[in-house]
């Protein structure tokens, strides 16, 4: 971030106020710096020689790329009706009623988070730890756990999408609900309202914007996420991506890629007019 | 409206009118989970079967398988899939500077910025594991499938909020460097990176996070790292070795999340 400035040429024989050394920032942001520079740097060059290439592999990626949009080309649209369409419904499906699961789960967990809520720290903190729980383990790992117990199949999908999504709603309504003002609050706990009146016509008010916001947001994510679960049984286009790949049929894997393409196009525009509209 | 003001005693005011067209939305809302629960076959036999399913995994799951030689093999999985997350968040922050900067538009003509788009777009468009599909036929199996993946999608989320974060500075700062004669690389160093290089930097550990999360995963589909472990132990119905696997994960990503606080705090 240095740049060396050119020497001033002196024009005039100013004398200088002091020779100061500006700096922008203390030792110890320096010294912090220099050190993340540094293990980063060690990271990098660790990892990059460790790490295994097949360079043989990697000489015939160009044929291999072309090779794979050949196989690709005729694209396969006569197993659209067949196997791509409904396993499509299915996906979204998934994705919405997870995304409704998740709303569910989520919003008393971040009733419990909200520290103006919730006013206890055990209860909080406990609230955080399925948060965060949720959130640490990734929506492919939580379908594995789910066909685990339920089979393979959309409902591990959901269960998957729901779980996986408990931690991204629930923080994100938490500090909806940490940042509504005081206000009407107080006033209408002024007027003797019982906690759940206070809920539904102090607070929902307020955080409802967020909320609406945060499911579509959500919705739109897992849209993405619940085109792969298939990869491991949970359902959706996923299984049919699956089995096209297993079978080598890379013209149904051109199409499934296209459609699953198509949707998520499809759902960025309906999410911003929802956003722009609505919201 | 234009009417006087009704008297306060003809009709008492209702406080909370009930809102007509949000109540059928929850209605539709409702109707349509109904519908989709229904051709999902999501019953509640299943589910009760399920939780009587779920009993016996979890109590296969524990406890925890710690064999040296199973958690040696866990060791260089994990090993792998670390170098995986360093190399693509790497390489994705290297490729994202330009990308981001050719899409801001307070920077660069409009022909310019959307190239930078389409080419974000097109990254963002696919799930990393997709991507890793795709290198996987394309450069074989093994760990430069996976990294190759994560680079596409780290692209795809850094240069994107490179991008924004760039159109929201302030321009004043800009013009002033500008004002001073300095070339378009000295404007960039000077006026536009320290605006917006804290912000930067969270992206990135964000990311770093995030591609540690992925390549994880990107084993199940022949992306290299622990993924293909976990995946065949699963197959094989090694549930403890599989919880071996999960706790590893779990407490890796937990250190990269302090690592990535730290990063942030470092740079804020």
């Amino acid at each position: 971030m240095s740049a060396a400035s050119p020497a001033a040429k002196p024009s005039a024989p100013l004398e200088p106020v002091a020779a100061r050394i500006w700096r922008r920032f203390t030792p110890a942001q320096r010294i912090g710096r220099f050190a993340a520079y540094l293990a980063a740097v060690i990271a990098i060059v660790w990892s990059f020689r460790q790490v295994e290439v097949i360079p043989e592999f990697l000489w015939d990626a160009p044929a291999q790329t072309a090779d794979l949009f050949k196989r690709m080309w005729p694209i396969d649209w006569a197993y659209y009706p067949k196997g791509v369409h409904a396993a499509l419904i299915e996906t979204f499906h998934i994705a919405t009623l997870g995304t409704l699961l998740s709303l569910i789960l989520g919003f008393p967990v971040a009733l419990l988070a909200a520290r103006n809520i919730t006013r206890s720290a055990t209860l909080n903190w406990f609230a955080q730890f399925l948060l965060v729980s949720s959130r640490s383990v990734n929506s492919l790992i939580w379908a594995l756990l789910f066909v685990a117990i339920f089979g393979p199949g959309a409902i591990a999908g959901v269960l998957a999408i729901g779980f996986r999504s408990i931690g991204f709603v629930g923080k994100l309504l938490a500090e909806a609900f940490e940042e509504a003002r005081p206000g009407p609050i107080e006033a209408l706990t002024a007027t003797g309202a019982p906690p759940l009146s206070v809920l539904s016509k102090g607070y929902w008010p307020q955080v409802e914007p967020s909320f609406w916001s945060v499911a579509l947001f959500r919705w739109d994510i897992n849209i993405r996420e619940s085109a792969i679960l298939g990869l491991v049984g949970a359902g959706g286009i996923g299984v049919a991506l699956d089995s096209a790949l297993n079978n080598l049929y890379w013209d149904q894997v051109g199409l499934i890629l296209l459609v699953i393409f198509g949707i998520v196009i499809v759902t960025e525009f309906v999410t911003s007019f929802i956003r722009s509209r609505i919201i | 409206m234009s009417a006087a003001l009704p008297a306060p005693s003809a009709s008492p005011r209702e406080a909370f009118l009930p809102n007509w067209p949000r109540r059928a939305g929850f209605v539709a809302l409702a109707l349509y989970t109904l519908y989709a629960l229904s051709t999902l076959e999501i019953t509640w036999a299943r589910f009760v079967r399920g939780l009587d399913q779920g009993a016996k995994f979890l109590d296969r799951l524990w406890p925890p398988n710690f064999a040296p030689d199973k958690v040696a093999m866990m060791t260089e999985g994990m090993v792998e899939s670390i170098q995986i997350a360093i190399l693509a968040t790497a390489v994705g922050i290297i490729l994202s500077l330009p990308i981001g900067l050719m899409s801001a538009r307070n920077l660069v003509p409009a022909w310019l910025s959307w190239i930078g788009r389409i080419i974000i777009a097109l990254c963002r468009s696919f799930h990393p594991m997709i991507v890793a599909i795709l290198f996987v036929k394309a450069v074989g199996f093994g760990a430069l499938a996976g990294i190759l993946a994560l680079i596409i999608s780290s692209i795809g989320f850094i240069a994107k909020l490179f991008a924004e974060a760039i159109e929201e500075m302030s321009m004043k700062q800009v013009e002033a460097v500008r004002a001073t004669g300095a070339s378009w690389l000295n404007v960039l160093i000077m006026g536009v990176l320290p605006q917006v290089i804290a912000r930067f930097v969270g992206f990135s550990a964000y990311q770093l996070d995030s591609n540690l999360r992925n390549s994880t995963m990107v084993g199940i589909v022949g992306g290299g790292g622990i993924g293909a472990t976990l995946f065949t132990a699963y197959q094989r119905f090694d549930y403890d070795y599989v919880m071996t696997i999960l706790l590893a994960i779990i407490a890796i990503i937990m250190v990269s999340e302090i690592v990535s606080g730290w990063l942030r705090k470092v740079f804020q």
